[in-house]
């Protein structure tokens, strides 16, 4: 396969992974912002069906690793890119808490919420262009975060 | 036993959501972790862009799909216009900050047994719970 054929696939894949995403939030129910703060809401109604995206997501994606990382690489690109870190730190739970703090007030997190702006509904733009100013500033903050977590 | 179709149609887009991440990892040795991808395209570096724009337009389009076949698929929730614009700031920096979100760490993290991704995807659950009990189920 010539360099060029490759990111040719390796767009294509993309493009086509992109699309069965955006196909599997619709069908189950996570681009609709009720529903997920309803599954959010273990004390007053839960709503548990977003346990099932969650289960049959896993389900598919754990066999697919377990074969996929016996291949020496991936078929389009030169090798795998995945976290290898197993540490626990406070920036990734002061991360995780801040984004789920978010996520319950809108009910989007961010697939959902770029899947939705083909509604064409303020909320969705609002949303999609809010979160994206916060990670492009927490990306320019980036030593002061840092810095801030060490002396915390 | 009668199951609910909701939860069926769940797990139907789960498979679907598992599919592609599996694409994803598999053909272009990638994390299907949306923050991380939309992370990318704010910060650009050459021979890096092309891929994550073609995904998110993928996104696009299957939405497109989405919003043409499925009635009912899409709905933004009641919370103010003022109130998702903060949940926009702290979705897009915590996922920075946290690494990821709901692709990134509860489906491709997990998937892998990863400690970190396990740990990020309790913490933003619970956050989520939390938050939803203290504002009273906020956009429900």
């Amino acid at each position: 396969m010539t360099p060029r054929t490759r990111a040719w696939a390796e767009g294509g894949v993309a493009l086509l992974s992109g699309v069965i995403f955006a196909l599997g939030l619709a069908v189950s129910g996570m681009t609709q912002a009720e529903k997920v703060v309803g599954f959010l809401n273990f004390f007053r109604g839960w709503d548990p069906s977003l346990m099932f995206v969650m289960g049959g997501a896993i389900a598919v994606h754990a066999v697919a690793w377990r074969l996929i990382k016996r291949r020496p690489s991936p078929l389009f690109s030169a090798r795998f890119l995945v976290p290898t870190r197993r540490d626990l730190d406070a920036r990734l739970l002061i991360g995780a808490a801040i984004f789920g703090v978010g996520w319950g007030l809108g009910g989007f997190c961010p697939g959902p919420g770029l899947a939705s702006l083909v509604t064409g509904t303020p909320t969705a733009l609002a949303f999609m262009v809010a979160m994206l100013v916060g990670s492009f500033g927490a990306s320019k903050a980036e030593p002061a975060i840092t810095r801030a977590l060490q002396r915390a | 036993m009668n199951i609910p179709m909701d939860w069926i149609r769940a797990l139907e887009g789960g498979a679907l959501i598992g599919l592609s991440a599996s694409l994803m990892l598999g053909l272009n040795g990638r994390v299907m972790g949306i923050s991380g991808i939309l992370g990318g395209l704010l910060s650009p570096t050459a021979g890096d862009v092309a891929w994550r724009a073609l995904f998110v337009a993928g996104i696009v389009g299957g939405g497109l799909i989405a919003l043409a076949t499925m009635p009912g698929a899409f709905s933004a929730g009641t919370a103010s216009i003022g109130l998702v614009v903060l949940a926009g700031l702290l979705v897009g920096v915590g996922t920075r900050v946290g690494n990821g979100c709901t692709s990134g760490h509860g489906v491709c993290g997990i998937s892998r047994f990863s400690p970190r991704s396990v740990a990020a995807t309790l913490t933003f659950i619970g956050a989520g719970a939390i938050t939803v009990l203290l504002t009273g189920g906020g956009a429900s």
